[in-house]
């Protein structure tokens, strides 16, 4: 009941018993001279397709040397789109942070006609293209909304597409650490007098707490990143709705690649801080065992 | 009376756990539930813990009805198979968790983890998370954990089930000791016949969801009320019309003894101190199996092809069999 | 798989209230747009015509809408074949091999992901546009163009699905460990053979389920494809292109009947996908 789309970065759920499961042999091999040729390949190819590319970003907001990247930085136009992107996510993986704990639990321990629904439902956003996720948000809430609400070029939408494309982030990495949570634990904190409450506040949610963070980094960088679904709301609107990816874009076209660049290498920043965070949250949860 | 269970049934769809159960546990008691996987044991233990509840009958613990009470009401203490540890929580947290519930002062719980870790030999392990501690030592935190809150009765629900042989040996006496210090009103289950005679005071024998016997170690032993404890409890072969263990069996190299029945050696093992003979016994589908000390079995000078004449040593616990077909209980 | 354990499986007023407000909050914010857009699709394409797939069709009927979808098409074709092969022998290397820097490697490939599509785009137009990128002289020279033509598409599109097949990939390989294909070439198998005998057998399903994801993710890249492409109707617009360009030039019907395309090849992918793991699972 967890065919997800999410890639299922972070914490690796722990599973089965505290003896650990039984795992086969994985002694690694030196290269021989055929497999030597291949990594070549595939490195030339991976160095051309990504590597080069993004060292070219970080070469071109260099370029103009600290000053000139800063300047562009704390341009008020340029900074006023980052900080509104910072909060909107920030505010999206608050959301996140509890709606999709809250969405995780009733999947995995309520029953109910319709619960396998509502599962695919929670893949719809990630699998969908970014633009046909903004525009299925503006058929119900955009300019000939059924309900009279139009969220077109206002922050409110900016807010509802994040929450739309991160719906499955926090949702399918707890998901998958509630199943494999051990019933007797529960048992035991409720035979030593904790009420149900009690159990969820002190056992059950520490145990989620590493999903619910790698969960909410990746929603948060998806969230800082996000650009497809923001096209059509967010109405582009120097200070009032204009958020980083769309800066680039109106940069590019404006023919200021450094700036560009500029702007991208912070989002780079942020997309490396978010891989080292899930990292780091994934050892700590395979040290606890 | 500590524990009084009182006509008991349990069914999951189609499957009868638990039928018409009737027991009473007496206060200060160590008691094992004994019988094969599946028979219903630990569904017993889980329902007077109030982990699962009874389709019908009564439970009561220290003299109030307990029925109805939620687990958290019950005041037991419950060690499981798994530990049950709680990972995120130091050995100290977790000790202290049910005294943290029941909002006691700071000082007093302090002081009673500290002696409970002293009890179970865990105090250097105070401040380490319990990933850090082997399996005997979680599962001594997870029995520290339970008797913290002072429960009136505590059980065990396999115990040491996940351990390997040596520790789990070693626990066994501990929680021997222990209860003798203690003198909780201890239940654990299990399924180990050895771990059974060795620790508990009394014995429930409970296999397909009935109580089959209760009784001290002894009296299960020596007395078996029918042909499944007998065989549950220890080896069990056949000689002539009856069912006894291999022990029982006099052999002789000579013919002579009253009754014994003749047969040939087929198979010979030295199990350690032991050996362990297979006999094909003249006019017996069944080979009978027979155990001999290993200074005894050289005396006799016994092997393969050599013929033999059986029978029951004096006051061998025995009992009839009933039909065939019951295989013998191999240990 | 309901819980049999009584701890669990008890109902209070508190299950009852999240689990409307999960459904609720599920239905506005997924469900009910998508039946919008689904209205919209098959509503009649003028005052008194007949609703319907044949409304929806005549949305599509259109040349540069059909040019669209075979360039999208085109794109997502090579861009999977590339990721597949790529992160078949990525992943065999990463796991079966030691070599220096084998760390690092395993994290960078996991990159993409990560990064915003538009930074992809422009990461691509920075390195090979001609006049603003690194190398767009040499490869002028050569006469070879990638930003504005299908290969910059492929490639936009290669690079943000790229990791999709090896986090597939690399926890089976891990998982299935190196017993058999030791056994394998004990008994005399080449490399080759114990490769195509042992090892893709056991990774088929993930194989095909990376590429399941990565197809998903080609046909609806939209950020990266819009830097590198030109996006102009029948030139280089692509599905997802079309989409934008259509609904704010006003016409709104074709952009959701485009849409409606991609939602279905997005709803055939999760089923593609549930359906392997069931298969994956048995």
């Amino acid at each position: 009941m967890t065919d997800t789309l999410v890639p299922p970065a972070g914490p690796a759920p722990s599973r089965g018993r505290p003896s650990g499961r039984v795992k086969a042999s994985s002694g690694r091999f030196p290269l021989t001279a055929s497999s030597g040729i291949g990594l070549g390949v595939a490195l030339v190819w991976f160095s051309v397709l990504v590597l080069i590319p993004l060292a070219a970003v970080i070469g071109a907001a260099a370029a103009g040397g600290w000053g000139a990247f800063w300047d562009t930085l704390t341009d008020a136009q340029t900074f006023a789109a980052l900080r509104l992107t910072v909060v909107e996510a920030l505010l999206v993986t608050l959301a996140n942070a509890v709606i999709g704990t809250i969405v995780a639990w009733v999947l995995v321990r309520d029953q109910f006609f319709g619960k396998r629904l509502l599962d695919v439902v929670i893949d719809i956003p990630f699998a969908l293209p970014t633009i046909v996720a903004g525009l299925i948000l503006l058929s119900l809430w955009g300019p000939d909304s059924p309900v009279g609400v139009n969220i077109v070029n206002t922050r409110q939408g900016i807010f509802l597409a994040l929450l739309f494309v991160t719906l499955p982030f926090v949702v399918r990495t707890v998901q998958p650490v509630l199943i494999e949570l051990d019933a007797d634990v529960e048992e035991a904190a409720a035979s030593l007098g904790a009420s149900r409450f009690t159990t969820f506040r002190r056992i059950i949610l520490p145990s989620l707490v590493p999903a619910i963070a790698a969960g909410s980094s990746l929603g948060f960088a998806r969230a800082i990143s996000e650009f497809g679904s923001l096209v059509l709301i967010s109405g582009n609107t120097p200070y009032e709705t204009e958020v980083a990816s769309l800066k680039i874009l109106k940069f590019l076209e404006g023919d200021n690649q450094d700036g560009a660049a500029a702007v991208a290498v912070l989002l780079l920043i942020v997309a490396v801080l978010t891989i080292v965070a899930l990292d780091v949250i994934s050892r700590r949860v395979a040290r606890r065992g | 009376m500590s524990i009084e269970v009182r006509g008991v049934n349990k069914s999951y769809g189609d499957f009868v756990a638990l039928q018409d159960i009737n027991v009473s546990l007496p206060t200060g008691q160590l008691t094992a539930l004994l019988g094969p996987s599946g028979g219903g044991k630990s569904t017993l233990l889980r329902i007077i813990a109030g982990l699962e509840s009874a389709d019908g009958g009564s439970v009561e613990i220290e003299g109030t009805d307990a029925t109805r009470l939620p687990p958290q009401k019950r005041n037991v203490g419950f060690v499981f198979q798994h530990y049950a540890v709680f990972k995120h929580m130091t050995v100290a947290k977790n000790v202290a968790f049910g005294l943290e519930i029941r909002k006691r002062p700071k000082a007093e719980i302090k002081a009673k983890v500290a002696e409970l870790l002293e009890l179970v030999h865990l105090s250097q392990f105070a401040h380490r998370l319990p990933s850090q501690l082997s399996g005997g030592q979680r599962q001594r935190l997870a029995l520290a954990r339970a008797l913290a809150v002072e429960p009136s009765v505590l059980l065990l629900d396999e115990p040491f089930g996940a351990l390997d042989a040596k520790v789990r040996k070693e626990l066994r006496d501990w929680l021997r000791r222990l209860h003798d210090e203690v003198h909780v009103t201890t239940v654990f289950v299990t399924h180990d016949q050895e771990e059974a005679l060795e620790v508990a005071d009394e014995i429930v024998v409970i296999n397909e969801g009935r109580i089959e016997q209760i009784g001290t170690p002894d009296q299960l032993y020596d007395e078996p009320a029918n042909d499944f404890v007998m065989g549950f409890l220890g080896e069990v072969t056949q000689l002539g019309g009856v069912r006894l263990r291999p022990h029982d069996i006099d052999l002789s190299t000579t013919p002579g003894a009253p009754h014994a029945l003749a047969g040939v050696i087929v198979r010979a093992l030295r199990v350690g101190f032991e050996v362990r003979f297979t006999v094909e016994v003249e006019g017996q589908t069944d080979p009978a199996l027979v155990v001999l000390s290993r200074t005894h079995a050289r005396a006799l000078d016994l092997d393969v092809g050599a013929k033999v004449w059986l029978r029951p040593t004096t006051g061998a616990t025995s009992v009839p069999v009933i039909g065939a077909g019951l295989g013998v209980a191999t240990a | 798989m309901a819980d049999t354990r009584e701890i669990r499986a008890r109902k209070g007023p508190v299950t009852y209230l999240l689990r409307i407000f999960v459904i609720t909050y599920l239905a506005v914010l997924v469900i009910w747009p998508l039946y919008e857009v689904g209205k919209q699709t098959f509503a009649p394409t003028k005052e008194g015509a007949e609703g319907g797939i044949s409304a929806f069709l005549e949305r599509l009927s259109d040349p540069s809408v059909s040019y669209a979808f075979n360039l999208t098409g085109t794109v997502a074709f090579w861009a999977v074949l590339i990721n597949t092969l790529f992160g078949v022998g990525i992943s065999l290397l990463i796991v079966r091999y030691q070599f220096p820097g084998r760390r690092i490697l395993s994290v960078l490939v996991d990159l993409p992901m990560s990064v915003s599509p538009v930074v992809v785009g422009l990461a691509l137009v920075l390195a090979y546009s001609t006049g603003k990128g690194w190398f767009g002289e040499a490869l002028e020279g050569v006469g070879i163009f990638i930003i504005g033509t299908t290969p910059g598409l492929i490639m936009a599109t290669a690079f943000v699905s790229l990791p999709l097949v090896i986090r597939e990939i690399v926890p089976v390989l891990e998982e299935i460990g190196t017993d058999a294909e030791m056994a394998a070439s004990s008994l005399g198998a080449s490399g080759w053979q114990t490769f195509r005998r042992i090892t893709l057998p056991s990774i088929k399903w993930a194989v095909i389920y990376g590429v399941v994801l990565s197809m998903a993710r080609s046909l609806g890249e939209f950020g990266a494809v819009k830097i590198v492409s030109p996006g102009a109707e029948l030139r280089g617009e692509t599905a997802t292109l079309l989409i934008q360009n259509r609904y704010t030039n006003y016409e709104e019907p074709t952009a959701y009947a485009a849409a409606f395309v991609l939602v279905l090849a997005s709803v055939l992918a999760l089923v593609v996908v549930s359906l392997i793991r069931k298969e994956d699972h048995s």
